[in-house]
């Protein structure tokens, strides 16, 4: 079996799938069950400077697909409501019992430099094996300027990495917010202050949905709501894209990154590595399944990485970044063309009508004898978008065919069409 | 009660017992198993389920609506298609209609999607404030509708949407036709085929006549004179006779005599029961006739037929639940005579056995008697006699013993429609008399609204 241990920005773990600072490692008791569990790390949940926060009822909403399947939750909670000496009491103990997991803790605390001195050597004593900088809750937190109002400018989150750097010897990872436009200045701007790693994402301001007899959003807290951070499978190709685009950056090039977003199973893990990623951190998944669920991501990404030749995690990380590039590098003569598998087609429909109404008109709607319809591609008019594949509710019955154009590969910056092309 | 079958003894099962053999054969689905089942639908574009509905419900929409939570959006697609939708719902044949066609019905799927149980939710969980669906404004024009069944109620409605007077006029006392006195009682429980004609005659227009019967006290052409138009759903009111000496014996009688007795008892402890029996027939009548005698407890049920299981009529899902209720069932058998006691009452029946041969049914010419305390024959419906025999009506194109109608449900006679069973388009269902009727009424409106704007 494929060796899942890591090393990454110094910390080492016996596998990447870490919890994500949240709920679950919240406290001991729940730490120690993950642990007992097989995971391979946890970012212990936020620490701040006494008095610890206060926190209101209800907490969570979720956006629901068919069958209530939970594309996403929403949370409005604020960091650790425990005292600092309890939670630091705790995280010592479970470090000790615990050596080979990874202990990383979460911090925030005013962006000012004192408090910041003032906390670290606190939190180094305990053992833990480095920091994450909270620079990304979206709510609660930045009304008092903190979280992800830190986050949002470039400078502070420079000038918070520096001074944790400063005062303190453990891996500072930074906590990125993708409540910004472009995430890799954020990158840019840890990677200067001497950022040993970085995570992304943290949650995404959201409103799940509205209680339309109350006229209150979800969460409701009593007659009110606000807006709460989004998390779960629906952030995942969201948090993909930001992985890679730090991945792919010059600028922040060899920067550690831990993926966070949508993370419930090996294959999606598999993904945010082959974006870039050193390690990975779940959390909604265990949310929504409890701790167990990481026995079944530690034996598929062994298994696939087996299958694959892979022997350890650097093996593949980042290899699917050389091969994610701007628009302008694509070769605009490769051709897709659809193909629809008769056999197993079930005559739904539905590819027709998507391409009919709303793309190409390219597949055809041919009424049998029985009344049935037999659905063709007509080739010429395909400009192979993907959309009927997407479609169809039968896997493989779809299948996208490279066509042979016997034209050579060209991209836009070379395309005569282009006035502003590249002069060759 | 059925005085040929007086002599008989009575369930020995109690009320509450007998009760609970003859409640809901499909049970509705709860809320929650509406939305997961709802979710499997894939939302198909010219779906097949439509395309195999004969009344041509938007199934795809319907459902979706249901996962949307808009179930009143849900039961006005379904009835605005099929304003019997919720008996539909649960008597149609499904597993030969929208759910066999249905594309997750496959290997790889395993199972159609419960189209059925779907729009019975719809329709049972909808309120309306008020009727669904709004009258034109008053044509002016009466229409004759002669039997209120499915086909009759839906031509009535549809007229009287379209603004016109309908006038139905019923033989029995109730409305409803098959649904009221036909369909097996534990596949329409309760009051619900009342419950739906009341809801049905909720638009306003139309008025029931009971107590008039086509060739009896009333005919064809004093209607056709009276009326702008006339609509026929009067149905096959006569069961086929078997041909064979002692068939007036007691304790032989045609099926649907006793389910109709059934199905307007209110003590199925008062009900004779049989306790060897024979069906005669292969269709759902005969089914449901086997499988509620041996709900009332009779210990030996023979479903007998001529021919062999793919012949059968009945669905193999109507099989099944014949099965499932201890019904034996004898093929390749055909009725050779009566056996009757001392008393002249039935005590069995000889049956030559039967085989294929050259393309034609023949007997083998071996025999043998199957005891039996009652006989019940499901071999088919005809008209009654007297039906069609006013000049007029004797007029009427047949088609087979049947009426002749053209795609409009139109008759050879101008002015004269019919549509259900007793025409001999489609099948005998009553989905496909819902549709007739419906139909039938566009036509009629086109035809009188054509001949308003040229006069």
């Amino acid at each position: 079996m494929a060796d899942l241990s890591i090393e990454f920005a110094g910390i080492k773990a016996p596998n990447p799938f870490w919890l994500a600072s949240a709920p679950p490692t919240d406290k001991a008791y729940n730490v120690v069950r993950a642990f007992e569990a097989g995971w391979g790390g946890v970012v212990w949940k936020t620490l701040g400077e006494d008095p610890a926060a206060v926190n209101v009822s209800s907490r969570y909403s979720a956006h629901f697909g068919p069958n209530r399947q939970v594309q996403g939750i929403n949370n409005i909670e604020l960091i650790t409501d425990r005292s600092l000496e309890i939670n630091l009491r705790e995280i010592t103990q479970v470090k000790k019992d615990w050596p080979d997991r990874a202990m990383i803790v979460s911090l925030m605390v005013p962006c000012v430099e004192e408090s910041w001195k003032r906390i670290l050597p606190l939190v180094e004593a305990t053992g833990c094996d480095g920091i994450e900088l909270n620079f990304g809750c979206p709510h609660g937190m930045p009304e008092r300027g903190m979280g992800a109002a830190v986050g949002q400018v470039p400078e502070y989150v420079e000038m918070v990495t520096r001074w944790c750097k400063t005062y303190c010897s453990l891996p500072v990872i930074v906590k990125l917010t993708p409540n910004i436009t472009d995430v890799r200045l954020s990158a840019r701007a840890a990677h200067r202050g001497g950022a040993d790693a970085v995570s992304l994402i943290n949650t995404i301001n959201s409103i799940t949905s509205v209680d339309l007899e109350r006229m209150v959003a979800h969460p409701i807290v009593g007659n009110q709501s606000t807006h709460g951070g989004y998390c779960g499978s629906a952030v995942k190709p969201i948090a993909l894209n930001m992985v890679a685009e730090i991945a792919r950056d010059p600028e922040t090039r060899g920067l550690p990154i831990c993926g966070i977003g949508g993370i419930g199973s090996w294959r999606d893990a598999a993904e945010f590595v082959a974006l870039g990623c050193g390690a990975v951190q779940v959390c909604t998944a265990a949310m929504l399944h409890g701790f167990r669920i990481v026995e079944e991501m530690k034996d598929g990404l062994s298994r696939w990485m087996d299958s694959q030749g892979y022997q350890s995690l650097a093996d593949f990380s980042g290899k699917a970044v050389g091969n994610t590039t701007d628009w302008k590098y694509l070769d605009i003569n490769y051709q897709v063309i659809a193909k629809i598998d008769q056999d197993a087609c079930i005559g739904c429909g539905r590819c027709h009508i998507a391409c009919e109404d709303t793309s190409h008109q390219a597949i055809a709607s041919l009424t049998q004898a029985d009344g049935t319809h037999k659905y063709e591609v007509i080739d010429e008019e395909c400009v192979g978008c993907n959309l009927c594949q997407i479609t169809c509710p039968v896997e493989n019955c779809i299948e996208m065919v490279p066509q042979d154009t016997g034209k050579p590969f060209l991209d836009w910056n070379h395309d005569p069409r282009n006035p502003y092309r590249v002069a060759s | 009660m059925i005085d040929t079958l007086s002599h008989l003894p009575r369930p020995d099962a109690g009320a509450a017992e007998l009760a609970d053999r003859f409640s809901d054969l499909a049970p509705p689905l709860t809320a929650r198993q509406a939305a997961l089942e709802s979710a499997r639908c894939l939302y198909c574009y010219d779906a097949p389920c439509v395309n195999a509905c004969p009344s041509e419900i938007d199934i795809p929409s319907f459902i979706r609506n249901i996962n949307h939570e808009n179930l009143q959006g849900a039961a006005q697609t379904i009835l605005s298609a099929n304003i019997l939708g919720g008996s539909c719902a649960r008597v149609c044949p499904t597993e030969i209609l929208c759910q066999q066609a249905c594309v997750r019905n496959n290997a790889q799927e395993c199972a159609p999607v419960l189209i059925g149980l779907l729009q019975r939710h719809a329709i049972d969980n909808a309120q309306f404030s008020e009727h669904p669906f709004k009258r034109a404004p008053a044509s002016g024009k009466r229409i004759a509708v002669v039997g209120a069944g499915p086909a009759g109620l839906s031509c009535a409605h549809r007229l009287a949407m379209h603004g016109h007077e309908v006038v139905i006029f019923e033989a029995r006392e109730k409305a409803g036709g098959l649904n009221e006195y036909g369909i097996a009682a534990y596949k329409l429980v309760d009051d619900f085929a009342q419950r739906e004609v009341e809801f049905l005659l909720q638009i306003g227009g139309i008025e029931i006549r009971h107590g008039h019967k086509l060739g009896d006290d009333l005919s064809l052409s004093e209607l056709h004179q009276q009326f702008d138009a006339v609509f026929l759903g009067i149905g096959l009111a006569a069961s086929k006779r078997l041909g064979l000496p002692g068939e007036e014996a007691p304790g032989l009688l045609p099926a649907t005599d006793y389910i109709r007795e059934l199905r307007q008892s209110d003590d199925l402890t008062q009900l004779p029961v049989a306790e060897r029996c024979i069906v005669l027939g292969a269709g759902n009548t005969a089914i449901d006739m086997a499988v509620q005698m041996s709900k009332l407890g009779a210990r030996d049920v023979n479903l007998v037929y001529r021919r062999g299981f793919e012949e059968m009529g009945a669905t193999e899902h109507e099989q099944d639940i014949a099965k499932a209720n201890q019904v034996r069932l004898l093929t390749w058998a055909q009725p050779d005579a009566v056996l009757l006691d001392d008393l002249g009452q039935v005590r069995g029946m000889r049956f030559a056995r039967t085989r294929v041969e050259n393309g034609r049914l023949q007997s083998t010419g071996q025999t043998f008697e199957l005891a039996a305390d009652a006989i019940f024959s499901a071999i088919g419906q005809a008209f009654d006699g007297q039906a069609l025999s006013d000049p007029l009506a004797s007029e009427l194109k047949r088609e087979g013993e049947r009426i002749w109608v053209d795609a409009q449900l139109q008759t050879s006679v101008p002015g004269v429609y019919a549509g259900g069973d007793c025409t001999a388009l489609g099948q005998d269902l009553t989905v496909q008399a819902v549709q007739h009727g419906k139909l039938a009424a566009e036509a009629i409106h086109s035809n009188l609204m054509l001949n308003v704007e040229a006069a």
